[in-house]
């Protein structure tokens, strides 16, 4: 096993666990912040596949801007789920 | 019962995703479309980055749609959210170390974004992604200065003009009477088509990509400005 197989088998690794962290926490800020943990390790993953536009889209959407809009409206709604 | 039907319709979906992703050839040379594209991309379109010549080129009207959709939902949460009373955002002010980074990074940051999308052409990315960059860094002031303000109707022209320079490209196309978005400028006079390190080099693309960036720059802006002063 090279280095990179390595890598994508661990970034695969932490998507999974990012994803269920996400879905079982009922605090919703640390979960928005799991799905932003997807979308850094996704992000690897497609330059890995030397997909880099994707990267770039998926950097700058799933990590920032979507993150953001998720905490804005947590913020005017409730921040623990029941 | 239905939790048995659930699990069995699971493990059908999750058979033919797994039959599917085995049979994906990942790494090895693309064939039929794909490797038409990666051929006839330099020749045909100019473009040295394939993803982009099918973006821009190939499947240029399709951006149009994804520009208009993104101005569409940005018209709509613009209107659910106006208050005519002009708020201001409520954030407290950040502290003086993220202050005076963000001062010194926020440049950099939009320069990346303008440097992405005006070399789409040649480098990975382009208008969404390099308007997106933008987006965040003015984002990141935001966050950090409460007295920080973008001119709206400035924003809102922005817009407008790159909405106006894509269409009118692309009518260009029209007028010199082949198709809709039809690369005009490739093919006879111009020179270095398809090859790196050429800014000038693929046509109408880059022009539309920087309209593009423009455009979903100023959106994202808006947006997110919009949505940070509705906090209480």
């Amino acid at each position: 096993m090279n280095w990179v197989e390595i890598l994508t088998v661990a970034l695969c690794l932490l998507l999974i666990v990012a994803a269920i962290f996400a879905v079982y926490q009922k605090d919703l800020i640390l979960a928005v912040i799991g799905t932003s943990a997807i979308s850094v390790a996704l992000s690897a993953l497609y330059f890995i596949l030397q997909a880099p536009d994707v990267a770039l889209t998926e950097a700058a959407i799933g990590v920032a801007l979507t993150t953001i809009i998720f905490v804005i409206t947590i913020k005017k709604t409730k921040r623990y789920e029941e | 019962m239905r939790k048995a039907l659930a699990i069995l319709l699971l493990v059908i979906v999750g058979y033919y995703f797994i039959a599917i992703f085995l049979n994906v050839p990942f790494g090895n040379k693309p064939k039929g479309v794909g490797e038409y594209y990666l051929d006839k991309t330099p020749t045909q379109t100019g473009a040295a980055n394939a993803v982009t010549a099918i973006v821009v080129s190939y499947r240029g009207f399709d951006t149009l749609g994804e520009v208009t959709v993104l101005f569409l939902a940005a018209t709509g949460l613009g209107a659910i959210l106006f208050d005519k009373k002009g708020k201001k955002r409520r954030l407290q002010n950040a502290s003086i170390i993220v202050k005076e980074t963000s001062r010194v990074i926020y440049p950099l940051i939009v320069l990346l974004g303008a440097y992405v999308f005006i070399h789409g052409h040649l480098t990975p990315g382009g208008g969404f992604q390099g308007g997106a960059i933008i987006a965040t860094g003015v984002l990141l002031m935001f966050m950090s200065y409460r007295s920080f303000e973008t001119n709206h109707g400035a924003l809102s022209w922005i817009e407008s003009l790159a909405g106006i320079t894509f269409v009118s490209l692309g009518l260009s196309g029209l007028i010199w009477g082949t198709s809709f978005l039809q690369n005009i400028l490739v093919g006879g006079a111009q020179q270095n088509l398809g090859q790196l390190n050429h800014l000038v080099s693929a046509g109408i693309i880059p022009l539309i990509y920087i309209a593009v960036g423009f455009k979903v720059g100023a959106e994202l802006t808006a947006l997110l400005d919009n949505m940070l002063k509705t906090i209480k």
